[in-house]
């Protein structure tokens, strides 16, 4: 059975487009055929984080408007060949996305993949609402930072009042990934720790990604980090947490990134 | 800023926490209660329109929150001469 997936954030920034390449390439790898979706119109970047930019040749507007099938605009990945990207429109009036029409892409998205990974705009407007709304299970990405955790809330808020699932009575799935996490700065009470987070946001956790160099670096060669670095702590936590939405039961570890004493000293980072 | 300030930085992650936490629970009040204010003047109004003509927009509804009670204001500006719709 087909599964399709929101990643969302309401905030920008938090890690929602890398966040979907490194679990869609992580589902993948476990076995699945993947499709990620880049909602967000005029401003799509899940392209050149996989690294296909310059293979789009259709995008979503197109299969949506029937200007395209959608085999034609699905991107297949070079590195894993069950993983494909269906890219958003650069050019095109995010208004072209019609509610039925998103409806029907889904359904046919469903009829070829095991997961559907939804890359959400940032923000609760129209492009945010299209992306959740066919959603079984929704990820939320949150930064351990107040206007984050706060932007989260609200989010949560709509996955529970505006998907097709909480329409129809049911219960939607959320589950919170941390990205961006510092143990060691939470630790000296600089930053907001997984239990000040999950206490305010109260939903299960996915996992915790901890701030990495691994996933700039990933993104800067368009590669998710799940493939690039795979033995890196981010992509590690990743993959756990892609074993956690197949149900799997994997033990939670808050990631510490090995640094030396030369780094600790000179490595201050800015922030 | 002292020497032991950069022994001992400032622990500002708990004011963060407290600052969420008082936050949202106003905020998931107001969503949950905007929905409410927007249902009542639909249905105020509908009630309102079986009887006498009247525009959509001459019916305000607010809700004001206060510490121990919370208060609804609905403000119906009639047209005058009434017109009584037809039973």
């Amino acid at each position: 059975m087909s599964q399709v997936l929101v990643v969302t954030s309401g905030k920008g920034g938090v890690g929602k487009t890398t966040s979907t390449a490194a679990l869609g390439a992580a589902l993948a790898l476990g076995g699945n055929r993947v499709a990620v979706v880049d909602f967000d119109v005029g401003l799509r970047n899940l392209d050149l984080v996989m690294g296909a930019e310059r293979r789009v040749v259709y995008d979503l507007i197109n299969v949506v408007q029937g200007e395209a099938k959608l085999q034609q605009a699905l991107i297949r990945d070079k590195r894993l060949d069950t993983l494909y990207l269906l890219p958003a429109s650069q050019t095109r009036d995010k208004d072209a996305l019609t509610a039925e029409g998103v409806a029907r892409v889904m359904e046919e998205l469903r009829e070829s993949f095991d997961w559907i990974v939804c890359d959400s705009p940032a923000g609760i407007e129209r492009g945010a609402m299209l992306a959740m709304r066919h959603a079984d299970v929704a990820v939320v990405v949150t930064n351990p930072e107040v206007s984050s955790v706060r932007d989260s809330d609200r989010i949560i808020g709509m996955l529970d009042a505006k998907t097709e699932k909480a329409e129809r009575g049911e219960y939607m799935e959320k589950h919170l990934l941390l990205t961006r996490y510092d143990a060691a700065r939470a630790e000296r009470g600089q930053m907001l720790k997984v239990d000040d987070v999950l206490e305010i946001l109260s939903i299960p956790l996915l996992g915790i990604i901890p701030e990495s160099e691994a996933v700039l670096n990933a993104s800067n060669l368009g590669c998710p980090v799940t493939l690039n670095a795979a033995e890196s702590a981010p992509a590690k936590a990743y993959i756990d947490a892609a074993r956690r939405l197949e149900g799997d039961t994997v033990p939670m570890v808050v990631p510490m990134e090995r640094r030396g004493l030369m780094s600790k000293i000179f490595g201050r980072r800015a922030a | 800023m002292t020497i032991f300030d950069f022994f001992r930085p400032a622990r500002s992650a708990p004011v963060a926490r407290d600052r969420l936490q008082i936050l949202l629970q106003h905020e998931r009040v107001t969503a949950g209660a905007s929905d409410l204010v927007a249902v009542l003047r639909e249905e105020i109004l509908a009630v309102l329109q079986r009887h006498v003509d009247i525009p959509a927009d001459k019916v305000q509804v607010k809700m004001q929150r206060g510490e121990a009670i919370s208060t609804l204001e609905v403000d119906v500006e009639l047209p005058n001469p009434v017109r009584r719709k037809a039973a």
